[in-house]
């Protein structure tokens, strides 16, 4: 009977630590660490490391492990190396980052073929999702602000004619189309699509912009990639006397990363941008999480809708781990926990799409002001709820295979 | 104004002072690779730290624009004379291999000190009220800015032609550039000389870095992102010679301009097929010798 009991309490010990098995996740995060847009990477890397400084405890005796490698430039060359080496060297459970869509593009199917689940914190090329079933978004398609953008511009702004500029790889061709698609079916019409330069290197947007005024349109619009690029357009719209010549600038939240906003000159003033998140908002605990990031990160330093959109994905992947107890060996489990997914993120409530593996997110109509600080910040005008990636919904292009 | 006539006025324009930019930064460039045939890939590095020396001390040493412009030349100028005298002086007669491993790894050095020191986000910089804005001639307007560059740009053409065509200096520069060892062989310390030069040039380079900020913003990786404009500046006006820089600057600012205005599509590619055109009809540049 004895001999009985202390086979039961030593099985019975088995099995607990059996369950409660504390697992070391591995995650790896693939961003552009060097090179002219590793600020972006430093938005979306700070977000990481202040969600697992801030929530660690919640994995409860589960740990998670950063590994970080550069996504390197802005083509994606780099992306498929990293994510190789992540896999096979390192044996990650998870992909997380991807700042620009052409490395997601190039780590698509080493995620198929690996049956590694690849959780994209920016990239946001629409068609991306549709590359690997692996695949589940957490920021945003091109098309959802873009998309409303060209319904607002061409309803609620009432311009006629608009130019659209982007800069020329895959998300500035699908932000263009978006809003063009939409411009042209709120009765509006695009008369000029410009192409300006690579993401590799700012150019001097002067002659594509002094094209534009010299057109005359109602509206501008223009993507390029947060960050130095967004800079260089505010100052050249406003070194050009674009306002002054009635030709209005709008576009998606890259035009005024938050982070930029409060470098950028008056000319800022009046713009108008369709955006997931930006600091001023009032979302639940968005306050909270700006006063924490410059408690963390100095006061110069502030958050973006990147830094927002990866703070989610950070929570998506707190929340597989807790669901799963720490075992992510199963891909398409870790797939199926995250479709359908909600949470309330500091851009408001989201949710996964079951469907697409996208994210479904508010989208906000802001205009630039002037705070009573001085400072420049955004004031909402309009805000359109759950919106889903249009391109996806109107199957375009290769949105639809 | 007729459209067309307003065309060609906005790309000569905007073109023009895109090409003192391109000229002010390549100068330096040119020179020191004419008179002593170093390939200096850290260029672009000195003036990326120019640019950070105009943040530095308009922002937190609260230097006005203009005065802290004119502190960079000389700081990064006489700066990089250190570097001449410690690294650069070991190259001379080396390897095109070895100038371009050591420069390009000063580069890559250069790159990631500032981003240790000021982090890899944008930096941007309030030009005084005086040079923003716009200026209006006629029914048409100028930014105040890019009129400012050209001024600029003309003053250093007109000062460096003098300094070049009108001193004692400026004829053993040219004497060195055209036959090295005959200039030695007369007294002419062509050492020293290349010093001098190497300082104005990296002084130039860094005067253009910061006047770059208001134009392209300022990042670390400024040192290589437009090092390949440099480089063809240099190769299609040909090295060791103001003019021949001056006219690659124009030839390329001006095109790179009006190909983008014009065919937005193919506009980044234009400024590359001339740069080819040229050089295949003449392969050491406008002002080269052969």
């Amino acid at each position: 009977m004895k001999l009985m009991g202390a086979f039961a309490a030593s099985f019975l010990t088995l099995c607990w630590a059996a369950a409660s098995h504390a697992e070391t996740i591995k995650v790896g995060v693939v961003l552009p660490y060097s090179g002219p847009n590793s600020d972006l990477g430093n938005q979306v890397d700070k977000a990481f490391d202040l969600y697992v400084k801030l929530h660690a405890k919640d994995l409860g005796d589960n740990k998670i492990e950063l590994v970080k490698r550069d996504e390197g430039p802005a083509s994606g060359a780099n992306a498929r190396t990293v994510v190789t080496e992540l896999i096979t060297n390192d044996k990650v459970k998870l992909l997380a980052g991807f700042v620009f869509s052409p490395s997601a593009i190039a780590a698509a199917p080493l995620a198929t073929q690996a049956k590694i689940p690849m959780l994209i914190a920016n990239a946001g090329t629409a068609w991306i999702t549709n590359l690997s079933p692996y695949i589940v978004r957490f920021s945003f398609s091109m098309w959802d602000p873009a998309y409303p953008m060209g319904t607002y511009a061409a309803t609620k702004l009432g311009c006629k004619t608009a130019a659209a500029g982007f800069t020329d790889f895959p998300p500035g061709q699908d932000s263009s189309l978006a809003f063009k698609t939409s411009f042209e079916k709120g009765g509006g019409k695009v008369v000029d699509e410009i192409r300006m330069g690579s993401p590799g290197a700012v150019p001097d947007f002067t002659p594509f912009f002094q094209r534009v005024k010299d057109e005359h349109p109602d509206c501008f619009y223009v993507f390029v990639p947060s960050g130095s690029h967004a800079g260089g357009v505010m100052k050249t719209y406003g070194d050009l006397g674009m306002r002054q010549a009635g030709v209005r600038l709008v576009g998606p939240m890259d035009l005024i990363p938050d982070y930029q906003l409060a470098h950028m000159s008056d000319a800022a003033i009046g713009l108008i941008v369709m955006s997931s998140y930006s600091d001023d908002l009032d979302t639940p605990g968005n306050a909270e999480f700006v006063k924490a990031w410059h408690e963390a990160y100095g006061p110069d330093s502030y958050p973006d809708f990147m830094s927002a959109a990866s703070m989610d994905t950070m929570a998506g992947i707190f929340d597989v781990i807790n669901t799963l107890h720490g075992n992510l060996d199963d891909a398409a489990k870790v797939i199926d926990t995250l479709k359908g997914w909600k949470h309330e993120g500091f851009r408001g409530p989201i949710e996964i799409d079951p469907q697409t593996r996208d994210v479904i997110q508010p989208e906000r109509a802001e205009e630039v002001i002037k705070k009573a600080d001085g400072k420049l910040g955004v004031k909402v005008l309009e805000t359109y709820p759950q919106v889903k990636d249009e391109c996806k919904e109107l199957k375009v292009g290769r949105c639809g295979s | 104004m007729p459209p067309v006539a307003n065309t060609i006025v906005s790309i000569l324009f905007d073109g023009l002072a895109w090409a003192m930019f391109l000229f002010i930064i390549s100068v330096g460039l040119s020179v020191t690779m004419g008179l002593m045939g170093v390939v200096n890939l850290a260029h672009g590095a000195f003036a990326m730290a120019g640019g950070y020396l105009v943040i530095t001390a308009t922002a937190s040493w609260g230097v006005p624009f203009l005065p802290s412009l004119l502190i960079t030349f000389v700081v990064v100028g006489a700066v990089s004379v250190l570097f001449e005298r410690s690294l650069y002086s070991q190259l001379y007669g080396a390897g095109e291999l070895d100038q371009v491993l050591l420069t390009i790894g000063l580069t890559f050095m250069a790159i990631a000190t500032y981003t240790y020191f000021y982090g890899p986000q944008p930096q941007s910089i309030q030009v005084p009220s005086y040079l923003s804005g716009e200026i209006y001639l006629g029914d048409r307007s100028f930014p105040t800015y890019r009129v400012f560059l050209i001024i600029v740009g003309a003053a250093l053409v007109a000062a460096l032609w003098y300094g070049f065509e009108g001193t004692k200096i400026g004829a053993k520069i040219r004497a060195a550039v055209d036959n090295r060892r005959m200039a030695q062989s007369v007294g002419i310390n062509v050492d020293r000389l290349f010093t001098l030069t190497f300082a104005v040039g990296s002084g130039l380079a860094a005067l253009g870095g910061g006047l770059a900020i208001q134009l392209l913003g300022l990042t670390p990786s400024f040192a290589v992102i437009y090092l390949v404009f440099f480089l063809l500046v240099v190769a299609v006006g040909g090295s060791g010679s103001i003019w021949g820089t001056l006219a690659g600057a124009l030839v390329l600012g001006v095109s790179d301009t009006a190909g983008k205005y014009l065919f937005a599509d193919a506009g980044s590619f234009v400024i590359y097929a001339i740069a080819v055109l040229i050089l295949l009809v003449r392969p050491a540049g406008l002002y080269g010798r052969e």
